[in-house]
C-alpha cells in the first residue's frame, strides 16, 4: 500500500517539469522561432555564452538595437543568464 | 521534516491524483485565434498527457495583424488565412462548433448541436465583440454600408472596396473609440496605411480620423511620420478638439460630432469592444465589459477553474494584441501544467512587441516588459517603450522587415 502510493507519487513528480522555461524564454519564440530572409537570428541552440553576451549588451545600450535594448531592461544579469543556458539547450 | 514533507506533498498531491485515477486530465480551449491556437499547441507540446479539445466555430482563421494592407490594397486576404489541420494533426481535438453555453460549478461546456463537454480547467480565449449599443446609430447593419472591418475577413475587403470605388476627390472619415479595444496603434496604422493608398491612388482626396482620445500609442512616431509622409492628406482630430463621433446615420451617409458633421464617400467606423459574449456567460466578464485574471495563472478573478487570455483579459500594463495574446498562451499552458499537476505556478515575465506601419518599409514599434505586481501585469519600469523618435531610414526599414517575419513566425507557431 505504501510503497504503491510512493511510486504513483514518484510518477508524478518525475514527469514534466524537467526543464522549465525560466521566466520570459517563452516569449522570445514570438519573433525568433520560424525564420525568414528578414528575421532577426535564430537563438535556440547557440552557445549560451554568446546568447549571453549578446544581450548583455543589449540590456548595456553597447550593442547597436532596434528594439531588444528595450526588451532586455525587463531582465536582471541572472535572469539573462538563465535565459541563455536554456536557449542554449533548445 | 520528512514528515512534514510527506504531509504536504500528500495533501497537495490528493487532488490531482484522484482526478488522474478519472484518465487524463482534460483542458478545453473556447477560441482559435492566436491566444487559443498558441495555448492547445503550448500545453500539447509541455505535456502530452493532457487531452485538449479546442472549440472554433470558424473552419478558417483570418487574422487580424496586417489586415490593414490589406484594406490599402498592398496585400491578398489569402495571405492573412489560417485553418486547424496541423493542429488536428497534432494530437489536438478540433471542435468547429460553437460554446453556447457554460457551467462553472459542474466544469461543463455545452456546444451549438446541445452536446457537453467536461473539463478540468477552461481557457477562454474569445476575443472581442463590438459593442452596438455603444455608438448611437451604429449596428451590425450600419456596418454594412459603414465598415469597421475590425474582425478581419468580409468586413476587410468591404472596406477595401469602397475605398478603390470612392471619387479621386473623396473624404475618408476614421472614428477611433476610446481605451480600451483591440490594437491600440492599429487605427494608426491604419489611418497611415489608407494615407499611402490615397497618396498613390486617389491624390486629392482626403482622410479625417476623428478619436475618442487625445493620446495614443506611438503618438509622436505616427504624427511626424505623417508630417513628413502625408501632409494635406491625413488630418487628425483628437477628443479635446472635438473629435469623438456621437453618432452615425448610415441611411444618410452621416458621421456626427458635437460640432460638425461629415458626409464621407466612405467611413470606417471602430466602434467601442468588449471581451466575447461567452465571457460574460461564463461569469467571467466584469462590469467593464472584460475580463479580470490573476498575473500568474490567468484563472479569472470570478470563476474558478476558467482562465482568460488575450484580448478578453485585463492584463494590466500589456495591450490587446496578437503578440500578447501569444505570449500569454505560452505563460497560461506552464501555469495549467503545474495547477493540473499539483505544483504551484512559476511567476511569468512577459513580453510584448506592436509592430506598426505608416508607410511600406517603414515600420515603427512599441515593446514592453511585465510581470505580476499589485494584482496585475505590470510593466518593468525602465524596460519597453518605443522606437526612437530620430532615426535613420533603415532602422525603419529594418523594423517594417521585422514585422513581417514576426507575422511569419507568430502564425507558424500557432497554426503551421
Amino acid at each position: 500500500m505504501r510503497s504503491l502510493g510512493a511510486l504513483a507519487l514518484l510518477t508524478i513528480l518525475a514527469a514534466p517539469a524537467a526543464a522549465a522555461p525560466p521566466p520570459g524564454a517563452t516569449s522570445c519564440t514570438g519573433c525568433h522561432g520560424a525564420p525568414t530572409p528578414s528575421s532577426p537570428p535564430p537563438i535556440a541552440g547557440r552557445p549560451a555564452a554568446d546568447l549571453e553576451a549578446a544581450m548583455l549588451a543589449f540590456r548595456g545600450g553597447t550593442r547597436p538595437a532596434t528594439l531588444m535594448d528595450r526588451l532586455m531592461k525587463g531582465f536582471s544579469p541572472a535572469e539573462i543568464q538563465a535565459l541563455a543556458t536554456w536557449w542554449a539547450a533548445q | 521534516m520528512s514528515l512534514t514533507r510527506r504531509t504536504t506533498l500528500g495533501t497537495a498531491l490528493a487532488m490531482p491524483l484522484a482526478a488522474r485515477a478519472q484518465g487524463a486530465s482534460r483542458v478545453v480551449i473556447i477560441g482559435g485565434g492566436f491566444g487559443g491556437a498558441s495555448v492547445a499547441r503550448a500545453l500539447r507540446r509541455a505535456d502530452p498527457r493532457i487531452a485538449v479539445t479546442l472549440v472554433e466555430p470558424n473552419a478558417t482563421f483570418t487574422a487580424c495583424p496586417f489586415s490593414n494592407l490589406v484594406v490599402a490594397g498592398l496585400r491578398d486576404i489569402a495571405a492573412q488565412r489560417f485553418g486547424y489541420d496541423a493542429i488536428k494533426a497534432a494530437d489536438i481535438r478540433v471542435l468547429q462548433t460553437a460554446a453556447t453555453a457554460i457551467d462553472p460549478a459542474a466544469r461543463r461546456v455545452t456546444l451549438a448541436d446541445g452536446s457537453t463537454l467536461d473539463y478540468d480547467r477552461l481557457v477562454l480565449s474569445p476575443g472581442i465583440d463590438l459593442r452596438w449599443d455603444a455608438l448611437p446609430g451604429y449596428s451590425e447593419a450600419a456596418s454594412q454600408t459603414m465598415p469597421h472591418a475590425w474582425k478581419a475577413g468580409e468586413q476587410t475587403l468591404n472596406l477595401r472596396a469602397r475605398l478603390e470605388a470612392m471619387p479621386d476627390n473623396g473624404l475618408v472619415v476614421m472614428s477611433v473609440p476610446a481605451n480600451p479595444y483591440r490594437c491600440p496603434p492599429g487605427p494608426y496604422e491604419r489611418a497611415s496605411l489608407i494615407a499611402h493608398f490615397l497618396k498613390t491612388r486617389k491624390p486629392r482626396a482626403k482622410l479625417i480620423v476623428l478619436d475618442a482620445k487625445d493620446a495614443f500609442s506611438k503618438q509622436r512616431l505616427f504624427q511626424d511620420a505623417w508630417k513628413k509622409l502625408y501632409p494635406g492628406t491625413l488630418e487628425w482630430i483628437g477628443l479635446s478638439a472635438g473629435g469623438k463621433v456621437s453618432e452615425v446615420d448610415a441611411a444618410a451617409g452621416t458621421v456626427k460630432t458635437d460640432f460638425e458633421t461629415y458626409k464621407p464617400d466612405v467611413a470606417n467606423i471602430i466602434p467601442p469592444q468588449r471581451a466575447a459574449a461567452i465571457a460574460a456567460l461564463a461569469g467571467a466578464a466584469d462590469r467593464t465589459g472584460w475580463c479580470a485574471i490573476d498575473p500568474v495563472t490567468f484563472e479569472s478573478r470570478t470563476t474558478p477553474n476558467i482562465h482568460v487570455i488575450g484580448d478578453a483579459a485585463i492584463a494590466g500594463g500589456m495591450p490587446k494584441s496578437a503578440f500578447a495574446a501569444n505570449a500569454q498562451a505560452k505563460a497560461c499552458a506552464l501555469a495549467l501544467v503545474d495547477l493540473l499537476g499539483g505544483a504551484t505556478p512559476a511567476e511569468p515575465r512577459l513580453m510584448n512587441t506592436c509592430y506598426s506601419l505608416v508607410a511600406p518599409g517603414y515600420g515603427i514599434s512599441v515593446a514592453g516588459v511585465y510581470r505580476p505586481a499589485n494584482g496585475l501585469l505590470t510593466d518593468i519600469d525602465g524596460a519597453g517603450g518605443t522606437s526612437p523618435l530620430e532615426a535613420p531610414a533603415e532602422t525603419r526599414t529594418r523594423e517594417a522587415d521585422y514585422a513581417d517575419a514576426w507575422f511569419h513566425t507568430i502564425t507558424t507557431e500557432a497554426f503551421s
